[in-house]
């Protein structure tokens, strides 16, 4: 496995190539706290192309925002960065990547060939509507070697994703795509935001095998 | 070059605090053995915006407390900006300051903050301000699902556009005749020689010309799942005397909130104000009569 290094703004973003090839590129964003894979899952070698997988920022080899601030928009900044490098994409998201993934889906639509949302950790954010408001100031020391940073687990396990807003990223990865089909749930799991999504046109539920087919022979 | 302006005074200390790897400037007018008034600037502003304010209420007695937001004034500029980590950064002054509960002031995005923070740490707070700071669904306009899409797609292109250029980015440089008339753009209603004073303590001038110091990544506008009643709600939770006061005339920078959305969710101990022919920026258009109102309360 090789890694690109590219910039988001302060953060460097590890990019890594698990297959190369020329075709369009599967790329993997992982769940909270997870990291890119060292080599392509299994249940993902049937996808044709090359495969990339993205340590999204406070994650793997990526670096971390000093003082924090996360939120998922600013992680579908670095999926775009992603995309500036590798061209036209097909996403393949696991939790909160799955949620970033729908981001970049409807951020980027020209780009995204597909997403493929599936569950994994993260993937209900915080739910609908804001909690009980909190103020901690101190968390535990990050892990040796810094990541995944603490004050990502804390606040994107607490960002908002209304239903209707994640909808509306649906919608722009459906009218502006092309595609027929945009986005592709492949889960068991449905938090409001993924029901939202899923009632738009445009997005279907499926297995992972025919979503990987599916977008494989999408334009 | 004007770096005075009537009735305005710099800090009388300023320092750091330290918010999770930040540096957060703190400045603070009035005896340091004062009882201390926290203050919250509003977005894209600092400190300093509250050079004129803040000098009324350490003469009457008290230690007036603000700091600028990351990434504004003299704060460190972070990778990343948000709701909580603003709230992180403002308790960090608060722990700097004291443990007690103070009286808290917060103008715009600052009143929102100070609105939440006092929900989270009510133990800290004895007294609510906001001023011009309580956004309601209502002030925002409603549009089609499809003139949404379109006005979203040309949203999320501008801001994806905008994070690829980031590293290295530097705001536009100009006189401080330039700064004062694009500042203005946003803040029609406020005095020339108060924008260009302004231009003084928050720019700093470089080889090629005068730049504001806030961060250049960061941009008017944009997206997220935010939702104005999201802050109005949290004022019937408030316990501690507040006390609100609203500008009435149109101002760009004006969350544009109707006297009638305020009372609805105002709590027993809270009162109101509505000021006729003023803008969003109250304590600067009228800062005498606002800062009447907070020693009226906090007495």
């Amino acid at each position: 496995m090789t890694a690109v290094l590219l910039q988001h703004n302060k953060v460097q973003l590890a990019l890594h190539e698990l297959r190369a090839g020329t075709a369009r590129p599967l790329l993997l964003l992982h769940g909270l706290a997870e990291r890119t894979p060292g080599a392509v899952p299994a249940h993902l070698v049937a996808w044709p192309g090359p495969v990339w997988g993205l340590d999204l920022s406070g994650h793997g080899a990526s670096s971390v925002a000093i003082g924090a601030g996360y939120f998922c928009e600013a992680l579908m900044g670095d999926v775009d960065i992603a995309i500036a490098h590798l061209g036209p994409v097909t996403l393949f998201g696991r939790g909160l990547g799955a949620y970033v993934g729908l981001l970049a889906a409807g951020g980027r639509a020209e780009q995204v060939r597909g997403a493929i949302l599936t569950d994994g950790p993260g993937l209900a954010g915080g739910g609908p509507s804001p909690s009980s408001p909190a103020v901690p100031t101190h968390l535990g020391p990050p892990p040796p070697g810094g990541t995944p940073d603490p004050w990502a687990l804390y606040e994107l396990t607490r960002d908002v994703r209304p239903p209707d807003y994640a909808a509306t990223f649906a919608r722009q990865a459906s009218t502006r795509s092309g595609l027929d089909t945009a986005i592709a749930a492949v889960g068991v799991n449905r938090p409001p935001w993924l029901e939202g999504v899923i009632a738009e046109p445009g997005v279907i539920e499926c297995s992972l095998p025919e979503a990987l087919a599916l977008f494989a022979a999408a334009p | 070059m004007p770096t005075t302006h009537p009735g305005a005074r710099r800090p009388d200390r300023q320092r750091t605090v330290d918010s999770g790897g930040l540096a957060i400037a703190v400045h603070e007018w009035g005896e340091e053995g004062a009882p201390p008034i926290l203050a919250a600037h509003g977005g894209f502003d600092f400190a300093g915006t509250f050079d004129v304010f803040a000098p009324l209420l350490a003469d009457a007695g008290f230690r007036f407390v603000s700091w600028d937001h990351r990434g504004h004034g003299d704060s460190q500029h972070a990778a990343l900006y948000n709701w909580e980590a603003d709230l992180r950064d403002a308790a960090a002054v608060f722990d700097s300051v004291s443990f007690d509960a103070v009286p808290v002031i917060g103008h715009s995005k600052g009143g929102s903050l100070m609105l939440q923070l006092a929900d989270a740490l009510p133990h800290r707070v004895s007294h609510l301000i906001n001023l011009d700071g309580l956004p309601s669904r209502r002030s925002f306009p409603d549009v089609s699902d499809h003139q949404r899409t379109k006005l979203m797609a040309k949203d999320l292109t501008s801001w994806l556009d905008h994070r690829r250029t980031l590293v290295d980015a530097q705001r536009r440089p100009g006189t401080i005749e330039e700064l004062a008339e694009r500042r203005g753009k946003m803040n029609p209603r406020l005095s020339t020689d108060w924008l260009r004073y302004l231009v003084t303590i928050g720019a700093r001038e470089d080889a090629d010309g005068w730049r504001w110091k806030i961060d250049p990544t960061m941009r008017f506008g944009g997206f997220g799942p935010w939702r104005p009643e999201w802050s109005m709600m949290r004022l019937p939770d408030i316990g501690v005397p507040v006390l609100a006061v609203l500008g009435t005339a149109p101002d760009p920078m004006g969350w544009g909130t109707a006297e009638a959305d305020v009372l609805s969710h105002l709590p027993p101990a809270g009162r109101l104000v509505m000021l006729d022919d003023v803008g969003h920026f109250v304590h600067i258009e009228r800062p005498r009569q606002v800062a009447d109102m907070v020693l009226e309360l906090v007495a």
